[in-house]
């Protein structure tokens, strides 16, 4: 597996196919058993955690501080990663800070205690906190998972504009197949721990796939007006073979 | 409009956090020193503070001047060290558990710090390493092999303690470690027992700068590791693969937390016993006040856990003067209700995570 700079990779798989797993691995914050990650050249073991953390960050699933903090503490703790051992964030961090609550759309809520937002208000703050630690590779978990309708197009929007402004590279895991082909250039299906298909959206997202991964019959088309491919699931796979619809005699 | 935004942007230009941490550190750096300043003032015999200070009048003819600086003042000072560091190292337990219910007195290890001083005490071993003396060092070592206890159950319990898991863990150390001070002092002649059963309870009454100036660089390292850390603290508070994340070497951070908050609390024990409650109350409150950014939240809570003592310990002076209370109990008599309130306003399965 290969994510090429500059990049929107998507991992797809069913529950407990290994996608979180994946994306701990890749952000070393667990330790592969065997195989290595390389980034650049670097292997990921190699590299101290404080240089890593300033070449890639993470969004985690759903964030839970055990204490209260404000939405400007949540999104400066990204700024870490670059300050010195005593140091204090400095009005630049402060600047790069609002510029990323600016582009997540959450500079209102920068006062607001983190655990008084709503689940799509804390995903746009966790990102944004990722954001500020201005690395050019982001992994996020289900980003989407937590968020009703609009937000799930606004969140789409934000990434792909972060990828095509800022440069850039998102490896994200997902369950929402719409989501995926709608932003990803490439798509990593994954199936009990090992890769079932990997390519663009329009040689991997088959019906024949959907059905080996999660055990459902869908038709994939390409959707005219919002111009990517489209999933519509059908009805779980297998069903028809063993008992037949009973209205038909 | 223009002179609005031009103020607005300035005040916005630097993060709070600098400001913060200077305006607690003033406000509650105040707070501690008048506190310490006022405090020998108050007591069961009224003294002069003119004739106190006064260097022409012989100091062994200055009754007021040994009242100051003998009987008051080593004890004033001695709460505002302990109660400085439980309330430091309640702050460091609570960030390392996600639990607002962890203190070094619920944990445990208090208990073991304070097992550690009495095995030296009543085997009469003297060691030393530079400055350190033996009961510091001991009560130190009390704490660690307690805190080691705390940090493998907290460990192998895989996404750390739950509320339950934690305090039944600090109830069975402080009853195991309690079952074993007794057996010591069950060997111990009377006059002995009398005095460390007043320091179980929790005493300052230390009558001397010794006891201080022995625990003091034990506090001056955990102070300084504490400062180091608040960082890592505030990421450790989203968990540790956050943490981890953002580039903190996690088990480093907790291993380093985890000795640096039994070193303040064996140095904290060796001077006034294993009084309870400051590191949940003063932690508590100073968190409604400040918030949870370490680097503001760690010196405020250090502060005023020394101003909460020395207020404890003027109250267990004066309550029922001449007689003089082991500061321990008005501490128990203030934080144990509210670690029951907090208990229960946070819901019996409730946990950091």
């Amino acid at each position: 597996m290969q994510v090429p700079a500059g990049a929107i990779v998507g991992i797809l798989g069913p529950n407990g196919s290994g996608k979180t797993t994946l994306l701990k691995l890749l952000a070393g914050v667990l330790r592969p058993d065997s195989g290595t990650i390389h980034l650049d050249d670097h292997d990921l073991r190699s590299m101290p955690r404080s240089a890593l953390a300033t070449r890639l960050a993470m969004v985690p699933q759903e964030t839970h501080p055990a204490f209260d903090y404000t939405v400007l503490e949540m999104v400066l703790m990204g700024r870490y990663a670059h300050l010195g051992a005593f140091e204090l964030e400095g009005p630049n961090d402060l600047r790069v800070a609002r510029e990323c609550m600016e582009a997540t759309g959450t500079s209102l809520l920068e006062d607001r205690y983190f655990h008084t937002l709503s689940g799509g208000e804390k995903q746009r703050v966790a990102i944004a906190s990722a954001l500020a630690q201005a690395t050019d590779l982001m992994l996020l978990d289900e980003p989407s998972s937590s968020l009703d309708l609009r937000y799930q197009l606004e969140v789409a929007d934000l990434l792909q504009r972060l990828n095509r402004q800022r440069g850039a590279t998102l490896v994200l895991s997902t369950h929402d197949l719409n989501f995926a082909a709608s932003i990803c250039d490439s798509l990593l299906l994954i199936r009990e721990g090992s890769v079932l298909a990997s390519g663009p959206p329009r040689d991997v997202l088959t019906s024949d796939h959907i059905r080996a991964l999660y055990g459902v019959e869908a038709d994939v088309q390409e959707h005219p007006r919002a111009g990517h491919l489209t999933v519509v699931p059908i009805r779980p796979a297998g069903d028809s073979d063993e008992s037949p619809p009973r209205w038909v005699h | 409009m223009g002179a609005l935004t031009r103020a607005e942007a300035l005040v916005g230009a630097v993060p709070p956090v600098r400001r913060r941490m200077t305006a607690a550190a003033l406000s509650f750096g105040i707070l501690a020193v008048a506190a310490c300043a006022l405090a020998p003032l108050v007591g069961s015999t009224p003294i002069d503070v003119r004739r106190a200070w006064d260097p022409s009048i012989a100091f062994s003819d200055n009754v007021d001047a040994q009242i100051f600086f003998v009987a008051r003042l080593p004890r004033v000072l001695s709460a505002a060290l302990v109660g400085s560091s439980l309330a430091a190292a309640g702050v460091v337990f609570q960030a390392l558990l996600r639990n607002p219910l962890a203190t070094p007195f619920t944990l445990g290890v208090s208990a073991g710090a304070a097992l550690g001083a009495m095995l030296a005490i009543t085997l009469g071993v003297t060691f030393a390493i530079g400055p350190l003396g033996t009961v510091p060092l001991a009560s130190f070592v009390g704490s660690l092999a307690a805190v080691c206890i705390v940090y493998l159950l907290a460990t192998a319990r895989h996404r750390g303690f739950s509320t339950n898991v934690m305090l039944l863990a600090g109830v069975t150390l402080n009853a195991f470690f309690s079952a074993l001070i007794l057996f010591l002092q069950y060997f111990a002649d009377a006059t002995q027992t009398m005095r460390t059963v007043r320091w179980l309870m929790g005493d300052l009454d230390v009558a001397s700068y010794g006891p201080i100036l022995a625990a003091l660089p034990l506090i001056a390292i955990a102070i300084v590791t504490f400062a180091w850390l608040a960082r890592a603290l505030n990421l450790l508070v989203l968990g540790p693969e956050q943490a981890e994340a953002r580039g903190i070497d996690v088990l480093r951070a907790q291993r380093i937390a985890f000795v640096s908050a039994s070193l303040a609390t064996g140095a904290a024990v060796s001077v006034g016993g294993p009084i309870g409650f400051v590191g949940i109350v003063v932690p508590h409150l100073v968190r409604l006040l400040v918030g949870s950014d370490h680097r503001v939240l760690l010196p405020s809570a250090s502060l005023f856990g020394g101003t909460f003592l020395i207020a404890c310990d003027l109250v267990s002076r004066t309550v029922m003067a001449p007689l003089e209370l082991p500061v321990g109990i008005v501490t128990a008599v203030i934080g144990g209700p509210f670690f029951l309130w907090l208990l229960i306003s946070r819901g019996a399965g409730g946990s950091g995570q």
